[in-house]
């Protein structure tokens, strides 16, 4: 009875055992080779935009990137507006943004009351997930002209006539331009920095903070002294994120930069990002022809710039996330 | 004797009530931040209602877009968008399932799997308009035009990263003894992930796709090199195809004023949708716990 229940079993076992295994391994194949697919995925991209830029990285060398002349219709091409332009436009929205990101992220981790917390951080997270279409087009019709009309001729008249700093604010106030664009793109990126600050504040262990308050520190003082010391380096991360996302922002910005290919020193003057550009100008580009070669080139020049970026908010993101 | 102390007292008062103060403006400040922040929703949310609704009809859903100044409606855009989200998200998935379960379950501390984790989080992030650019090069250029499989692809590739994210990070917080008590009664290891981690984690998996979906349906910097958008009807995956986003760009640029009130109807409506299934994705988290 028992050798007949342990023997007969056994080479069903066995089998059960094999085919777990054969299942095991084509399982382990598929995860593993759709790991594999995002590597090549990433590549492609990288490979395919290298290539499309090719005949215009060849056409102008090394002067692609500092050439100023954007210019269709005598087939010369230069970077260094839209790159100029994606610069200075990010880095403003990021000075911008990171006060008004980390008083909303202290707001909801130390400041509101718990019922508060919520609802709150909710509404923040949901002004994440609005297209960036809806921002571009709410600038453009709400944004733009209260610029135009009321912003911009009041620091004009007032700031424009200043000897040296005088020059970034000079021109018409067309209400458009690098500022607006800047503007738009921080009230875009506010959402993402405080929800991954407040993500990040809200790893720092209670006893720290519990300690600091026994010692009769004010909320302010555990903010500055507890918090932010203890979570420096992903708050950091958080802000590359943002500055990754306002680099490569399309069509928010696209509506309200102005389209001009030309350097100036005034900030509310007219100008364009490397995505503006392409995203404007990508129509009248014909298949083959040097223009679409340079705007791809433009993507491979942006690819780098965000992925620099967006790693090094990887790195200083991660380890902390791990722990 | 006596003089001491007091002045010292009198010094600590002054000290905390500068340290009071500083921690008042600090708080005022925050407070400004946020109401700043809730602000600009509001603003964005009213701004959508008041000018979208001024061309809200039910002409909206059952005609299509049609030359300025002769009415006209958004069907061939929505239902452009419903396909190519659809397909976008049908294709994704799977692929973002698989990677994430990948990493979870299979990596470890592999340097493949730093790798494939690595270059799944830069996709996450990478600007859009060049996956719109990638898909170009390979799918409209070679291929001869613009095409809703095209389009659809392009989405595709914002999706796997969003539900790579969410698929390991879900996964991740199965405890170890649910898959202990999985493979104590003899399960091999891919039966415990497809039959006991996927169920246990479900609400997040259906959190992650639906994130995704809500992330794609407003694109439209990938669109407009792939799909390119289409005036007329078209249900044909290898033509030019239109979408939401797609028409809402070119009519908001255009100087027609029923166009431009068309555009912002459909920007009412993308947004609705997209909170819309937020809030759902968050509901849906939220049962589990």
């Amino acid at each position: 009875m028992s050798s007949t229940a342990t023997s007969a079993p056994a080479p069903l076992a066995a089998a059960a055992r094999r085919s777990g295994s054969t299942g095991d391994r084509i399982f382990a194949g598929l995860c593993r080779g759709a790991g594999i697919f995002v590597l090549i995925l990433l590549g492609a991209i990288i490979v395919e935009l290298f290539i499309g830029g090719l005949p215009a990285f060849r056409a102008f060398g090394l002067g692609f990137v500092w050439g100023s002349n954007w210019d269709p219709v005598a087939e010369e091409f230069g970077a260094i507006v839209p790159i100029y332009g994606t610069i200075v436009t990010s880095v403003m929205a990021l000075t911008l943004a990171v006060p008004v990101a980390f008083g909303i992220a202290y707001f909801l981790t130390e400041i509101a009351p718990t019922p508060l917390r919520r609802p709150v951080g909710t509404a923040i997270e949901l002004l994440a997930a609005v297209p960036s279409i809806i921002y571009g087009m709410w600038g453009f019709f709400v944004i733009v002209p209260v610029m135009a009309q009321y912003v911009q001729p009041v620091i004009i008249d007032s700031l424009g006539e200043v000897p040296l700093i005088g020059v970034l604010f000079a021109g018409p106030p067309f209400g458009t331009g690098i500022f607006t664009a800047a503007l738009i793109l921080a009230i875009m990126i506010i959402p993402f920095i405080a929800a991954t600050m407040r993500d990040v504040f809200q790893t720092v262990p209670p006893v720290f903070k519990e300690s600091a308050y026994g010692l009769g520190c004010t909320r302010w003082e555990v903010m500055w002294n507890i918090v932010i010391p203890y979570t420096r380096r992903s708050v950091v991360g958080g802000i590359m994120l943002g500055l990754g996302r306002a680099l490569g922002e399309t069509l928010a910005v696209t509506f309200v930069i102005g389209n001009a290919n030309r350097l100036s020193a005034s900030i509310f003057a007219p100008g364009n990002t490397i995505a503006s550009l392409v995203a404007l100008e990508f129509g009248e580009a014909e298949a083959d022809s040097l223009k679409l070669s340079a705007l791809l080139a433009l993507g491979f020049i942006l690819f780098v710039l965000s992925f620099i970026v967006l790693a090094i908010s990887r790195l200083l993101l991660r380890p902390r996330a791990g722990q | 004797m006596n003089a001491a102390p007091r002045k010292d007292m009198a010094q600590g008062l002054k000290l905390a009530n500068k340290r009071k103060r500083t921690d008042r403006i600090l708080l005022w400040l925050a407070l400004a931040a946020t109401a700043i922040g809730l602000a600009f929703l509001l603003s964005i949310i009213a701004t959508l209602l008041w000018r979208g609704l001024e061309a809200m009809s039910l002409h909206v859903f059952t005609d299509v877009t049609r030359p300025p100044g002769s009415g006209g409606g958004l069907l061939n855009a929505i239902v452009g968008s419903l396909i190519q989200v659809a397909i976008g998200t049908a294709v994704g998935t799977p692929i973002g399932l698989l990677v994430g379960t990948y990493l979870s379950e299979y990596a470890g501390k592999s340097k493949l799997g730093g790798a494939v984790r690595f270059v799944s989080d830069i996709l996450l992030s990478a600007p859009s308009i060049l996956i719109g650019l990638f898909i170009y090069q390979l799918l409209v250029l070679p291929f001869g035009g613009f095409s809703g499989f095209a389009g659809s692809m392009a989405l595709a590739v914002i999706v796997i990263p969003i539900v790579v994210r969410t698929t390991e990070d879900m996964l991740t917080l199965i405890p170890t003894a649910l898959r202990e008590a999985a493979v104590a009664l003899g399960a091999p290891k891919w039966k415990m992930v497809l039959l006991v981690c996927y169920p246990a984690v479900r609400p997040g998996l259906i959190t992650g796709v639906l994130l995704a979906v809500a992330r794609i349906a407003g694109e439209t910097a990938p669109l407009l090199f792939t799909s390119l958008g289409n005036l007329t009807w078209s249900v044909d995956l290898t033509k030019a195809m239109s979408s939401l986003p797609v028409t809402i760009y070119a009519y908001a640029g255009s100087p027609y004023p029923d166009w431009i009130a068309l555009g912002w109807t459909g920007a009412l409506l993308i947004t609705l949708g997209v909170l819309t299934i937020n809030i759902f994705a968050r509901i849906v988290l939220r049962q589990r716990s």
